[in-house]
């Protein structure tokens, strides 16, 4: 469903991204991961289309998207959310999630509809009319989730959805993407949370000082010598090995 | 036209209702003169609601599109012989125009916050300079309407009628306000004030919805200059650019209650209301009720920062509406 080729991007002398590739299968759950800095961020904002890469092609269901303006690939059914999350502060949850809804929608009281279902789905009935300022982390991370899924967006890129919860609130939201998934939507999701990334997705990808060193279902990665050398410094692989035969 | 949510509000807006009407009866020149003044001005202050209290973009030069509204009718009535509702016509798509032009050029370069404030600030500068220069807009002397009263001239003899006509827009463009609020666009121009990268995710042009933004908020400056003009019958540049404008533009919404439909017309009232007590008991010093503006602006900025309508939303409000699912 999407194709992303030797994407690159420099920020002054700085390689933040070199030649990143990956694919995403239609219906599938696809993890990015990487220590703290090693571009996942800026990944996702050239495949959303928030910056320009300096080269390299991203391409949604055989499609050349790249470098087109973020609104545009909303609307080709591609859609980011934030790592820091950016709710519409003033608005209420439902309001809120009815901005998205409007991308095809264009009368508000179908938007509202679209919204409230969205919201119902997600488990924030209960909470449609309080002001979205008044969430807490997991539920302003759900209406991000909620916002995106109600513009009608096929393929979500979920930027750390999980950072900052407490385990029962990341098995709820586990359960909401799988059941989001079967309902006909594709992922890609930068994860940190490793819980959420072995139980969620079939194959992940490794991105290291802003290139891609490993890629395989999640329990092969976190076998692999190079994935454990990014997370733990280098030589880090080889001691574990000793421990392990010691 | 507007969803009601405490007995605050609606006791602020029957006494804006009843003022509005009262006027009929105390059939005294003076109120019903100030009245219309304010009437004015509080198409201005709508004008202004749409991109500053709905988008979030504070311009502190809608004098621009007042002036341009004004003049464009002045011109072409004065020099052209044109008919007068055709010059309405003409000066409101020109202020849109102009609107949709500051607007494109300032936010095809990421202007915003206050430098954006300073752009619509330079452009009313400009413009009034411009007037007061060139030879088609009157110059120094600026344009002087013939009075001919008559309908098809919209000049009126009879001053009840004339408020009627004037009372007859506020609530066309409050009505018209009202749509925004309730519409995509309008819910859209409220995203990008709120977040614009989230509102830029969820696909909306934020480029284009900004720009649409004071194209509209154009087409009621320009209508509230013409409104002047047809009043007066008489403009200059320091009247239709002039730097007070741009600042009755703002202060009526921002005290009233920005991005609401009410909130722009009990503000830019209320405010009149003290500015003109003011200048009664303070014996006519001229420009004194800006001091007082100013004043009124800093106590409402820090003890209600969502207006009169803001505040009174916080009296006695009406029970939350049930939520519909268990």
């Amino acid at each position: 469903m999407l194709e992303v080729e030797n994407l690159s991007k420099s920020f002054g002398g700085l390689k933040a991204v070199s030649n990143a590739t990956l694919q995403v299968p239609e219906g599938s759950i696809v993890g990015l991961l990487g220590p703290n800095g090693a571009g996942k961020t800026t990944c996702f904002t050239m495949i959303a289309g928030f910056t320009k890469p300096d080269s390299g092609s991203v391409r949604l269901r055989g499609k050349d998207i790249t470098g087109l303006a973020p609104h545009h690939i909303c609307n080709l059914g591609m859609i980011r959310t934030f790592q820091i999350v950016q709710p519409f502060a003033g608005l209420t949850v439902e309001e809120n999630i009815a901005v998205g809804a409007y991308l095809h929608h264009h009368e508000r009281k179908e938007a509202m509809a679209v919204a409230r279902d969205v919201g119902k789905r997600l488990g924030m009935g209960t909470l449609l009319d309080r002001p979205a300022s008044a969430l807490t982390i997991a539920g302003r991370k759900r209406l991000e989730l909620a916002r995106a899924l109600a513009t009608g967006a096929k393929l979500l890129l979920l930027d750390e959805v999980m950072a900052g919860l407490i385990p029962t609130e990341i098995n709820e939201i586990v359960g909401i993407i799988r059941q989001i998934r079967d309902e006909g939507h594709t992922f890609l999701m930068i994860e940190h949370v490793m819980q959420a990334v072995m139980s969620l997705a079939e194959t992940a990808y490794v991105l290291n000082q802003g290139v891609m060193i490993a890629h395989g279902t999640p329990r092969d990665l976190v076998r692999d010598p190079a994935v454990v050398e990014a997370y733990l410094g280098h030589g880090a692989a080889q001691r574990l090995q000793e421990d392990d035969h010691a | 036209m507007m969803k009601l949510n405490s007995t605050g509000q609606l006791v602020l807006i029957l006494v804006a209702v009843a003022y509005l009407l009262g006027v009929y009866f105390i059939s005294s020149p003076v109120w019903m003169g100030f009245t219309i003044n304010a009437l004015i001005v509080a198409v201005l202050a709508l004008s202004w609601n749409v991109t500053g209290g709905f988008g979030g973009l504070s311009s502190f030069g809608h004098a621009v599109l007042y002036g341009t509204g004004a003049y464009t009718s002045a011109i072409l009535q004065v020099t052209y012989g044109v008919n007068a509702w055709v010059a309405l016509v003409a000066g409101i798509a020109m202020a849109a125009a102009v609107g949709g032009f500051i607007g494109a050029l300032a936010f095809r370069y990421g202007v915003k916050g206050s430098y954006f404030a300073l752009v619509t600030l330079a452009f009313a500068e400009v413009f009034r300079i411009c007037a007061a220069s060139f030879d088609f807009t009157g110059g120094g002397s600026g344009l002087q309407l013939k009075l001919a009263p008559g309908i098809s001239n919209i000049q009126f003899a009879d001053r009840t009628v004339l408020y009627t006509f004037l009372l007859a827009i506020v609530v066309l463009v409050m009505l018209l306000t009202a749509w925004i609020k309730y519409s995509r666009f309008g819910a859209y121009l409220v995203a990008v004030r709120e977040n614009e990268d989230a509102a830029r995710a969820l696909g909306i042009d934020t480029y284009r919805i900004k720009v649409l933004a004071m194209a509209v908020s154009g087409a009621f400056g320009g209508l509230a200059g013409v409104l002047y003009l047809q009043l007066w019958l008489f403009i200059d540049s320091s009247i239709a650019y002039g730097s007070s404008v741009s600042i009755e533009a703002l202060i009526g919404p921002i005290i009233g209650g920005a991005g609401t439909v009410w909130g722009p017309v009990l503000g830019t009232l209320g405010l009149h209301l003290i500015g003109e007590g003011a200048k009664t008991l303070l014996s006519n010093a001229p420009g004194l009720n800006f001091v007082l503006y100013a004043v009124v602006l800093i106590c409402a900025l820090r003890f209600m920062p969502n207006g009169l309508v803001g505040l009174a939303g916080r009296i006695g409000p009406f029970a939350k509406k049930e939520s519909k699912d268990a």
